[in-house]
């Protein structure tokens, strides 16, 4: 051994190939454990859940205890919780942004702590959300209105309905939104922005002519993705206004209504005949999965022409 | 592109219009709400999980579990000095053990029975009913009936049974049953997610990199309640053929259950953190002699090691919290067993199994909501640790390396 060399190199080539060849082996094995998974659960799915999707399937409501019939009310209530959840959420996620990258000194104290609240936003376990929907929505929120119209507690507003729903995902979802509008503000190339100012505009005027239309792609990402994240939850829900069954459909804001995920949740674990329910929960899943992956798809389709636009 | 900061504008000196300032302001406060959130999710699940200090100094044998009676005893427990257990109150002495301390040390036999055998009782420990009004503090035995307990004895106890005629809410059962699932996940889910990370940053070819990226993300879009439906109906059997278990759902279901969740966090962090290591370290790293799998395992990633940390930090942090999965895959018995093929129930399922049931206002109702501050501190305390102490060592790291 001359005094130069390191006493760990002294492992002879075999050694050292055989300790790469399992090195490099375990990543492969890890790769494609958690590759197969995906695939394999995609798979499963589609193959055992697409076949018992039919127009039927799609636009009746649920009959003979769930073994019958479609989920067209489950869809309809996903849908209306999700467009509600946007309309409240979106705009200030918007601001929120707007707010990081126009406004805001970067290191001030309070732009560090509305960052450190968006990524604690996003921690937040899904199911406190669901306690905050019942204890400040529902009571304190809901409650307050029906008290201050002078009405029996829990008569219109105090109860649990899809308007406290869709605000509890919209809150669950505010960190997907800013993130994703953060990113499409920040691609819209300075100069612009120099350019309009130079010009004599101010500066909210450069952020409404200029910026957020050039960063509008950028919004309805963050929305989508947002969307996609909501209609997959439902442990925020369950009490805040989802139900198992409807005699009708939702008509307002007011009322309670059914969700994808929460009838999955049904199907799967209070069927009393699980073999009769089988088809409807594999297609009730798959329907859910063309939701939130069509949804997550288009927003990534979206994101990507951003990005390249942003280096081109 | 660097944001305009304020420290460029150019509006500082100029006079600005009304309309300026209202505009600024208003996304200001808009930004607010985010910090507003946080503040309130505390507030109001601390304000519902309030009502249990009404119940502290009672016994549960006087107390139906419907909470009919809470008003009154509300007002009775406000002059009282009840221990408070979840800190942040005005009215909580200095000395007053808290909750999870278990300085109470007793034993609690499956019967029921307390034996107290700490000589340093919580102060207010007052295991009498209210209507005695006792004022005898230091009891060596608690009381006759093994009905007759303190919350705080029945929190600490070793069986959760919320609706019975005789309530018990021993948190215990639930904490391990958490902590059993949760450990079960890391150990699958780490391992499995850093590896795949390096597999795809380092050695996978560039096709198969472009697909396994998306796919495995991918997995990151499943709904919780879609990967509790596919272990429920799958992962269930597979793992009672493999392993000949009793019990069909139990803690190792919900341990992978909780790890197919996890692992696409864990994977996509871990790579952003790799691919984040500036190309010089491995450059230098190749031009030295090593191999590749050298340089992965020796250089890269001890130079992500930060990121790897955080990654796992928020995968403990998601199946802590998470609660369809453990719902619909772990059995949800309370069982409170060392086992890990029995089934478990966890802080999240329990609320979200039993929050539909219980009367609003009850004591159980408040517990629920005990829990959800549970929840809420712990993830709070996980993303803060993130946060500080994770990105500054990844910050220093690089600071002289790009």
């Amino acid at each position: 051994m001359t005094p130069l060399r390191h006493h760990r190199t002294t492992r002879s080539e075999f050694q050292k190939k055989v300790l790469g060849f399992f090195a490099v082996g375990i990543t492969v094995v890890g790769g494609f454990i958690v590759f197969g998974t995906a695939m394999f659960m995609l798979l499963h799915f589609l193959i055992k859940g697409l076949p018992h999707i039919s127009w039927e399937f799609l636009s009746q409501a649920p009959r003979n205890n769930n073994t019958e019939g479609g989920i067209f009310p489950a869809i309809y209530g996903t849908t209306f919780l999700v467009l509600t959840m946007a309309l409240l959420g979106v705009p200030v996620g918007t601001a929120t942004a707007l707010y990081l990258t126009e406004y805001a000194k970067q290191q001030s104290f309070f732009a560090k702590s509305v960052r450190f609240a968006v990524n604690t936003l996003a921690g937040v376990p899904s199911i406190v959300f669901g306690l905050f929907g019942v204890g400040f929505f529902i009571q304190f929120v809901g409650g307050g209105i029906d008290s201050l119209a002078g009405m029996e507690g829990g008569a219109v507003f105090g109860h649990p309905a899809l308007i406290w729903a869709s605000a509890t995902l919209s809150i669950l979802t505010l960190p997907v939104v800013i993130v994703s509008v953060e990113e499409a503000l920040k691609a819209v190339p300075r100069e612009l922005r120099e350019a309009s100012l130079a010009l004599g505009a101010t500066k909210w005027q450069t952020i409404w002519k200029i910026v957020l239309p050039n960063s509008l792609t950028g919004i309805l990402t963050g929305s989508i993705l947002a969307v996609g994240r909501g209609a997959g939850e439902v442990a925020p829900i369950i009490f805040v206004g989802a139900v198992y069954s409807l005699p009708e459909l939702p008509t307002g804001v007011t009322d309670q209504f059914m969700h994808l995920g929460y009838h999955l949740f049904v199907l799967a674990t209070q069927s009393p005949d699980v073999d009769a329910v089988a088809p409807q929960q594999y297609a009730t899943t798959v329907v859910l999965l063309m939701l939130t992956f069509g949804l997550n798809f288009t927003a990534t389709i979206i994101r990507s022409r951003i990005r390249k636009k942003r280096l081109g | 592109m660097t944001p305009q900061t304020s420290g460029t504008n150019p509006f500082r000196r100029r006079k600005r219009h009304i309309g300026e300032r209202i505009a600024e302001f208003t996304v200001r406060l808009t930004a607010s709400i985010s910090i507003l959130m946080i503040f309130l999710i505390l507030t109001f699940v601390l304000r519902e999980a309030w009502g249990i200090t009404a119940f502290l100094t009672e016994t549960n044998s006087d107390k139906t579990e419907k909470g009919v009676v809470n008003e009154g005893s509300k007002a009775a427990s406000s002059d009282s000095s009840s221990p408070d257990t979840y800190g942040e109150t005005e009215e909580v002495s200095p000395d007053v053990p808290e909750e999870y301390n278990s300085d109470v040390q007793e034993t609690i036999t499956d019967s029921g029975t307390v034996n107290t055998t700490g000589g340093d009782e919580p102060e207010s420990y007052n295991p009498d009913v209210t209507d005695y009004s006792a004022s005898e503090e230091n009891k060596a035995e608690p009381n006759i009936s093994h009905e007759k307990k303190t919350l705080v004895q029945n929190l600490t106890s070793d069986t959760w049974q919320p609706v019975s005629s005789e309530p018990k809410f021993g948190l215990m059962p639930l904490i391990l049953g958490t902590a059993k699932t949760t450990f079960i996940a890391i150990l699958i889910g780490a391992p499995l997610g850093i590896l795949a990370a390096i597999y795809t940053a380092f050695f996978a070819p560039r096709r198969l990199r472009e697909v396994m990226k998306p796919v495995i993300e991918l997995l990151a879009g499943f709904p919780s309640v879609v990967i509790g439906f596919f272990c429920l109906m799958l992962v269930a059997d597979f793992v009672q053929i493999t392993f000949g278990v009793e019990y069909r759902l139990n803690a190792i279901v919900g341990g992978i259950g909780l790890a197919i969740a996890i692992v696409p966090v864990i994977f996509t962090i871990t790579e952003d953190s790799l691919m984040s290591v500036p190309k010089s370290y491995r450059e230098a790293s190749l031009a030295l002699g090593a191999t590749e799998w050298q340089t992965a395992f020796k250089v890269m990633l001890p130079a992500a090691l930060p990121g790897v940390v955080a990654a796992v930090l928020l995968g403990v942090g998601r199946a802590f919290g998470e609660t369809m999965i453990a719902l619909m895959a772990t059995g949800n018995a309370a069982v409170y067993s060392a086992s890990m093929v029995e089934p478990v129930r966890t802080l999240a399922a329990t609320i979200g199994a039993e929050m539909g049931e219980v009367i609003w206002g009850s004591l159980h109702y408040n517990i629920l909501f005990m829990l959800g501050v549970l929840l809420f501190l712990v993830s709070f305390s996980i993303n803060a640790l993130t946060e500080f102490f994770v990105k500054g060592m990844l910050a220093k790291k690089f600071q002289g390396g790009t």
